[in-house]
Order: C-alpha cells, then structure tokens, then sequence
C-alpha cells in the first residue's frame, strides 16, 4: 500500500525539503533537525533546527497505526523507515523517502519461515529498526516480536529472515523459559553494530539475554557474565536475562552500557564481565528503567530515565517525580536532572526507544511518555522544556539530521 | 466472479474501493488473486503460516468462514470484517496471536 499524509499544515509542497548542502553553506542558518515520534496511534514528525528553539509538528501519519519505531537513515538522511501495525492487520514496514509526505509499504515485511504446522510462529510487530553499516548502504535490521532478526538490503522493502540468529535462537530456546517474553512480548532489540566492523553487531531479547556475532549474524554467543536476572531458577546463568535497552559507544565502540531490568550495566570489551554501575544511583529511586543515552561523543557520559521497580513494578516516574539522571564518570556516580519537570504527581513511563539525543553541542535530549507528552533539553538535561502534550501514548523518539 | 467486501482500514490499498471482483475457487485462491491486484493486503489479514489473523473475520453465505480452504463459488461474496476492536487495557501472548473472541487490546 502507499500512502500519503492528508494535509502538510506547514504548506510545505513534495520535494521543497530544505537542502543540507544549500543551509551548510551559510553557517548563519541553522540546520534542519527532526524528531520522529511513534505512537500507539500513529506517528509524527517534528521540524526543527539546530537552535531547538521552536518545533513544527507535521500531520500525523497513519494515524491509528501503531509505530513502534521510525528511524531516519543516517547514511543519506533522506530514507524513512517505519515499523506499523494495527489492532487487526497485520505487520509491516513503510518507507518514506520525502521527509514523511508518501509512504511506500514493503513489498515483503518481516514474516517468519512457513513451517506448515499450526503453531509456527507468525511476526507480531516489527519492534526495533537499525540502519547498517556506513559501509552497506541500503542495508538495515530489525528486529521483531516474538524473537526474529531480519534483513533488508534494499532500504526496507524486502525482508529475510537472519538464518543464523534462528537457528541460534532454537538451541537457546531448547532450555525451557531461558528465551521469553515480556508483558509486551518477546522483544528483539538494541541491534547494535560495529562502526570498525560490519560482521560485529550485538542484540538483546527481552527476555533471553544480550548477544554478540563476530560474522555478520551467522552465529551468536551470550554476552552477559555480572548481569543479574533473580527471575531465573540459575545463579549467574549464561543467558535469559532482561536487557532493556542496550548501546555502544560510537566513538568508543568497545564500551557499552545497558539499562536492564536488574539494573545499570557498563562493559568494555575486550572484558566480558558487565559491571553494575547503577548501585550509585539513590536508594529511593533505584537503577530500574527502560532507556539508556549516551553522549554522541564523550564515552564516560549516559542518561538514564529511572522508573519505579518495586513492589508490583509500576514501571512510573519513582515517587511521581519524574527525572533523568546522567553520569559524567561511566556510571561511577550520578546527578538527578529535574528542572523544569513536573515536582510531583508526575507518573511518566519511557518506553525503551523513546529517549534519545542529538549530536549538537551542547548536546540535545529528548524523551516521550506513555500519556503522550514530549520533552526536550537544549543543554544535555540541565533544564527540560515540553515540547508537546497530548500525543498518543509514544514508543519511540529519534532525532534525524536530514539531507 | 467472487465479490469480496473491502472494510475501511484495507481501503487504503483499494484506492477507497469497497467492492473488489477476483477468481477464485476458495477464499485462498480469492485471496491470493486480491494480492495480485492490490500488493500486501493479504499479509495484513493472513500471516505468514497461512493463519486467518486473530481479528479478522470472514463472512460467506451468513456464515464465519474459519478455513482458507473454503470453498467459493462464481457469484460468491466475501465480507472482510475487522472485528471487535479495543476497550480493553493490553493484551499480548507469547506468540502474539489473541484467542478466538478477545479483543485486540489497544487500550482505548
């Protein structure tokens, strides 16, 4: 299917997207700066610039459709992709190449192998996107519910499934409740790769652990010594455990940090023991969450945004007073960032895609809440501004410099 | 011919048609030719093992039809129907597949 937005409110026509080139020749005029926001109900497109001084909401796009992610791609800031399904249909992927004006559907969306049998398994949603290397372009993965890595070398309108991640996932599977789900589902997740290296790319699975390949895919082996999973009948148990969200840093690829559902981790490879550096979070707010950020360019800088895991897990802002909490040191200590927050009855969830930062300097934050407001900070999280409320409940967030 | 009955939130591969006339001699066939004319409907409303997706029904001759081996003849229709949709907080089973009669539980 394609489709096409009902109204541009900005009366901006197709192909009128400002050039990047033409605005880089004059430093005087800021650059263009997007943040794509998914929601449960459809997505939208904010216009921005480097100033982030004033944001353009779009129409949105699909409404009613789930998004659960849109990532524009970085290697020709012009190619949209973005993972859609409904309450009845199925599925499926769109591609936008004219900054969200047309969309175009895949013409083979992720789908898991026919196995003629009943109980095969069948694509849910398409939970997270990753353009590839710099050096594939065309070439992205995703990531589905329940468990599944697929592959597109063509901008997203075809799909194949990863052979190896499948049938690493079987033997995995083979030990029972080791590769399971979260109350949303299996999740497959935080596809990560190399910048040095396109056959070296991580993922998590919520639940089943975080993983690494060395060859592209075809083989993976569990990556989570020092994380904690007390939900499992193992001690120190070589996978199943809950990464929320995974990220490595890409001026220093050998460092990663995860918010998992145990807690705040860093590792730096060539090790392979995670640390828990959430234990200098405060004891009232605990090292829970689903996002972690990092700085685009200082490795020893991250964000998290904590939410309230006691008890029955609430999985809300803990003690209703909403707050991200960023560390200078990888995780050795952390400050709160709360200004310009609400102080009190404040009962946010962040959705594991939906904090994410520019590359500007200072650099940029933003985040989307479960009662669809969005959230900005110009000075990595010193002072946060709204920037919208009353969007649908929003699961994902990311900024995009476009061509 | 098969009429088949096009709901709204399939209409946006129709260009807006609500009646489309395919070949057909089970709902299968009469939807694999439908995917011929309009590209990656059928995905949308039959997942990749060929299972009737768990809010999708289909009506022939006054009745659910629960079976793509169902058979259809000329003159046939087929009503798309996209069924019981939300009011119900969230709902997600391991395969992603609700049972029979729930809801798809997206919240409001």
């Amino acid at each position: 299917m394609s489709y096409t937005r009902s109204t541009a409110p900005n009366k901006r026509k197709a192909g009128q997207i400002p050039a990047r080139q033409k605005i880089r020749q004059d430093p005087r005029t800021p650059a263009p700066l997007w943040l794509l926001v998914g929601t449960k109900k459809g997505a939208f497109i904010f216009h921005g610039n480097s100033r982030r001084r004033a944001w353009q909401a779009e129409e949105v796009i699909l409404l009613g459709h789930e998004i659960n992610h849109l990532v524009l791609d970085p290697r020709d800031g012009r190619t949209l992709l973005m993972a859609a399904r409904t309450g009845h249909l199925g599925p499926t992927i769109f591609q936008s190449r004219d900054g969200g004006r047309t969309w175009k559907e895949a013409a083979r969306p992720p789908a898991f192998a026919r196995t003629g049998e009943t109980e095969g398994l069948a694509v849910d949603r398409t939970f997270w996107l990753t353009p590839g290397h710099a050096s594939q372009p065309g070439v992205w993965y995703a990531g589905t519910s329940p468990h599944g890595l697929f592959l597109s070398a063509d901008a997203g309108m075809s799909w194949e499934p990863v052979s190896g991640f499948f049938q690493t996932l079987q033997v995995l599977k083979s030990r029972a409740g080791f590769i399971g789900a979260t109350p949303g589902g299996p999740l497959t997740h935080s596809i990560l790769i190399d910048p040095r290296d396109p056959n070296h790319m991580y993922l998590g699975l919520s639940t089943g652990g975080f993983f690494e390949t060395v060859d592209a895919g075809q083989s993976w082996h569990p990556l989570n010594a020092g994380v904690e999973a007390y939900f499992l009948p193992v001690k120190d148990p070589e996978y199943g455990h809950d990464p929320h969200c995974a990220a490595l840093h890409p001026a220093n690829p050998d460092r990663l940090y995860q918010q998992n559902h145990c807690g705040i981790y860093r590792l730096d490879r060539p090790g392979k023991i995670w640390e828990r550096i959430g234990r200098g979070m405060p004891e009232t707010v605990g090292d829970i969450g689903f996002p972690i950020v990092l700085h685009p360019r200082d490795p020893d800088t991250a964000w998290v945004f904590p939410m309230d895991g006691s008890t029955v897990w609430p999985r809300t802002s803990p003690g209703g007073r909403p707050a991200a909490y960023r560390t200078h040191d990888g995780g050795r200590t952390w400050e709160r960032q709360d200004r310009g927050l609400p102080q009190e009855h404040a009962y946010y969830t962040v959705m594991r895609q939906a904090f994410a930062a520019d590359a500007l300097d200072p650099v940029g934050l933003y985040f989307g809440t479960a009662s669809g407001e969005l959230w900005m900070s110009r000075d990595e999280g010193d002072r946060w501004e709204e920037v919208a409320a009353h969007l649908p409940y929003i699961l994902s967030v990311t900024t995009a410099v476009p061509a | 011919m098969i009429r088949v009955f096009i709901p709204p939130p399939l209409r946006s591969y129709t260009g807006a048609r609500t009646q489309v006339e395919v070949e057909g001699a089970t709902l299968d066939a009469a939807l694999e030719a439908l995917d011929r004319l309009y590209p990656g409907l059928r995905f949308r409303i039959v997942d990749e093992q060929g299972r009737i997706r768990p809010h999708i029904r289909f009506i022939a001759h006054e009745e659910f039809v629960t079976t793509l081996n169902y058979l259809l003849s000329a003159d046939d229709e087929v009503q798309i129907v996209c069924a019981l949709s939300g009011g119900a907080g969230h709902y997600s089973p391991d395969h992603g597949e609700a049972p029979r009669g729930l809801t798809p539980g997206f919240g409001a």
